[in-house]
């Protein structure tokens, strides 16, 4: 476990302020206590600094995760955000699309948004950026992933025309559970 | 599922099926021969026997030995009500001859269902169904009669038949209801409303008949409509003298019905196998009804034992016969069926081993980071899902699940972390341990991860939940786990918990969830039954202590210095054993209430071995008694930190 290098964090927070903008200032910044990013097994935790210097007496070896994950950097120095970040991206998220019902089992299988499924969606989202998709009857964070379309142009998109690309969903704790920890 | 497979097992071939079937009706006919004509049993079942030739009858004969038994033993209950009667003197010829026909009845449906008649028990209790039905039709006064001498009848201590107590209380129940259709409508005829409510009150208990009959007798002509006080006031007495009269009428049965007690019939006695009958079985194909029939039977006499045991056998030939069918009928291996023996009495033993057949109902925990117990109702309850808050009010979190037509684990809902699938059981140890917010804890084998992201959700993300657990593989779900429900305070390693106070010590409070032989979760996995060994335990049981040493010594006692021990068993040796063991290594600790008012106490002695006394804090749960898994939970306040 050590802290990120300067190169790594600015890898990663770019990918980062593609979710959640300028608020990535607020997951440092917190009014409940010193909060860190730390690198352990090429993955990215994120983590109170108490628990992190507990960790420091943890073998490496031992220490499995602490905190919560937000993605590893593959062999080739990319940062990939994992779905165990929802719960900070969706927090921190600036742009949203909410899923009807009958799109979220499919979204939730891995399959990517069409504009058949899509309740309803933050008006001003840029093409390519990162969204945070939402049920629509719960209002629960379900995964995110990228628009392939601007808000502007949804409307003039065929209903089976994709609008977000899925980058990760909560299905994955079932079927990656191997892979992903 | 044991059962089934052994069934399949023992799949006869079809010759053998033939024999069998033929086998079984002319036995049967013996049977139903010998119950009309008592005399002519002897020279029937001979002539059965005499065809029997080959070495696998012997079990067959043997089957029809004592399958014959409960049949007689129904009828006797019923004459022997006949001949205990005592009570309103003019009502005993009508109930005399309300059952003679009823027996007769019985019998001529044993007639026609020969067929079924192998399946004793069910058989049995079919039949005493239609028998009471046929009650129904017969005169009222019958009807009063015959649940009230039942009543007497298992009031009896010396009633020697389990069984068909259970079965004579059907019978009342059924009869019950039957009569208080046919005595309300006369008595509400005769009296004012009020008398007919009070009846109704009363038609609960056991006074039906005083009701109907001795309140008709005094009172029919003395309550007009008697709203006042003082009337009120008269028939509370009236109501009281009649009770103090039952109270003193039933007193006297009862001594009278325990004189009058019939000397056994040979016949009636259950009769042991002999050793060579055993051998001959063995050899050949055991039978799984009559064998369940001969538990049943073993479990009488074992009940009533100076009562019903033959001269010639000791209480040890029952209990050993008893223990090799049990290990057949549910599949368990001999070593743990002894260590089952040793904790329950007989007749909750096999309580116990039915509860391990059938599965325990799955429950849910809501995780309160994310959502509230109704909200998550609610959206399950959208999806079809038939569901319950979790019985009795010691759980706010936890739901019930009946039934659901989708995988309860697959739902968006379970995938967004709103809920985790978790038996009710593990609740409990994290309940006990009480963590509050800010503190220090550790969860030494945590996978899956159930109970440590309990704590974490009590503890509201505050604060340190250290989560271990020594199998790496394991960790994977735990990690998943913990993340899908939003735990943000823990920190998950991988080391044995009897590093641990060398890693790392001074917690608030540790919880010990030991690796076990799952004694108490045998319906989750059935292979326990067969594949623990005396070995197995002793290495657990070793395992267990050294844990516990190392719990004990992580904790602080500056802090707040709880441990809780839990483990899914319900053996005493991983239980108690390890606790007192604990006790007596580490002096700083004591044990205090668990904080969970059901479940029954842990144990002070067992066999011959004391422990300490506070053990009684401890708190064991079982299947059959609380319906969730069996488990075992003890809690632990560090006093002090020098180990002496």
């Amino acid at each position: 476990m050590r802290p990120l290098t300067e190169d790594e964090t600015k890898t990663f927070f770019k990918k980062l302020s593609n979710y959640v903008g300028k608020n990535i200032s607020s997951l440092i910044d917190r009014p409940d206590g010193m909060y860190c990013f730390r690198l352990h097994k090429n993955r990215v935790y994120y983590v109170r600094e108490e628990i992190m210097k507990l960790a420091i007496s943890v073998g490496s070896k031992n220490l499995i995760s602490l905190g919560i994950c937000f993605g590893k950097f593959n062999n080739s120095g990319k940062f990939r955000l994992h779905i165990t970040s929802l719960v900070y991206i969706a927090q921190y998220s600036k742009y949203k699309v909410w899923v009807k019902s009958n799109g979220i089992m499919s979204f939730l299988y891995g399959n990517h948004i069409l504009k058949a499924h899509v309740g309803k969606m933050s008006e001003d989202v840029p093409e390519h950026m990162g969204v945070v998709i939402y049920s629509l009857d719960s209002d629960t964070p379900l995964g995110f992933g990228a628009t392939a379309k601007a808000a502007t142009e949804v409307s003039k998109a065929n209903p089976n025309a994709i609008i977000v690309y899925h980058q990760a969903d909560a299905g994955e704790y079932l079927r990656d559970e191997d892979t992903l920890f | 599922m044991g059962r089934k497979a052994k069934n399949k097992q023992d799949v006869p071939l079809p010759i053998e099926i033939e024999k069998q079937v033929g086998k079984t009706t002319a036995g049967l006919r013996n049977k139903l021969s010998y119950i009309t004509h008592k005399n002519q049993k002897a020279a029937n079942n001979k002539k059965a026997s005499g065809k029997k030739t080959n070495s696998n009858t012997i079990s067959f004969v043997k089957a029809e030995d004592h399958s014959p038994a409960p049949i007689k033993n129904t009828v006797k209950n019923i004459s022997q009500k006949t001949h205990n009667q005592t009570i309103p003197s003019n009502k005993r010829p009508a109930s005399k001859s309300s059952i003679t026909p009823a027996k007769k009845i019985k019998s001529q449906s044993w007639d026609s269902d020969e067929n079924e008649a192998d399946q004793a028990p069910v058989a049995e209790q079919s039949d005493i169904d239609q028998n009471s039905s046929e009650e129904e039709d017969l005169s009222d006064d019958a009807n009063d009669d015959t649940p009230d001498s039942d009543k007497e009848q298992s009031n009896e201590p010396a009633d020697p038949r389990t069984q068909h107590k259970k079965m004579l209380f059907d019978l009342d129940s059924e009869s019950e209801s039957s009569q208080s259709e046919l005595d309300d409508i006369p008595d509400q005829e005769e009296h004012d409303s009020d008398l007919g409510s009070d009846q109704d009150d009363h038609l609960e208990d056991s006074d039906e008949e005083y009701d109907s009959d001795k309140v008709n007798d005094s009172f029919s002509d003395s309550d007009d409509g008697d709203n006042t006080i003082a009337g009120l006031e008269r028939k509370s007495e009236r109501l009281t003298k009649l009770q103090s009269i039952m109270d003193e009428e039933g007193e006297k049965e009862l001594l009278e019905s325990k004189l009058h007690m019939p000397a056994l019939q040979e016949t009636e006695v259950f009769v042991l196998p002999e050793a060579d009958e055993i051998e001959a079985e063995e050899s050949g194909i055991k039978d799984m009804k009559s064998i369940q029939v001969r538990i049943q039977e073993i479990i009488n006499v074992l009940n009533n034992f100076t009562r019903l045991k033959q001269s010639d056998r000791s209480r040890s030939d029952y209990i050993s016969q008893l223990q090799s069918d049990l290990q057949f009928v549910y599949g368990y291996n001999e070593y743990l069926l002894t260590k089952l023996m040793e904790i329950f009495p007989i007749s909750e033993l096999v309580e116990f081993l039915e509860a391990n057949e059938s599965p325990r109902p799955i429950t849910i925990r809501v995780n309160t980071l994310k959502s509230k117990r109704k909200q998550v109702a609610q959206a399950l309850i959208k999806r079809g899902v038939n569901l319950d808050v979790i019985s009795g009010k010691w759980s706010k979190v936890g739901l019930t699940i009946y039934e659901s037509p989708v995988p309860i684990g697959a739902t968006p809902e379970y995938m967004s972390g709103l809920y985790m699938i978790q038996s009710a059981s593990s609740f409990l140890p994290v309940l006990a341990l009480d963590p509050q917010p800010n503190e220090r804890v550790l969860d030494m084998s945590a996978a899956p991860g159930g109970k440590s992201t309990y704590v974490a959700a009590l503890m509201q993300n505050s604060g340190i939940v250290f989560v271990n657990d020594a199998n790496k593989d394991r960790t994977r779900a735990l990690v998943a786990n913990i993340h899908r429900l939003g735990v943000t305070n823990t920190l998950v390693s991988n080391y044995d918990g009897r590093e641990f106070p060398k890693v790392m010590g001074g917690f608030d409070r540790v919880l010990l969830d030991a690796p076990c032989s799952g004694t108490g979760v045998i319906s989750k996995d059935p292979s326990v039954k067969t594949n623990k060994s005396e070995a197995d335990f002793v290495m657990l049981t070793q395992l267990q202590k050294e844990l516990l040493i190392a719990a004990i010594d992580s904790a602080s006692a500056s802090k707040a210095g709880i441990i809780v021990y839990s483990t899914c068993s319900i053996t005493v040796d991983e239980d108690e054993a390890v606790v007192n063991y604990a006790l007596s290594k580490r002096p700083n600790v004591k044990l205090v209430e668990t904080g969970i008012d059901f479940g029954k106490s842990g144990f002070t002695s067992f066999r011959g071995k004391h422990f300490d006394s506070s053990l009684a804090l401890t708190k064991r749960f079982y299947p059959h008694t609380n319906n969730m898994d069996g488990f075992f939970v003890a809690k632990f306040q560090k006093v002090s930190n020098s180990k002496k």
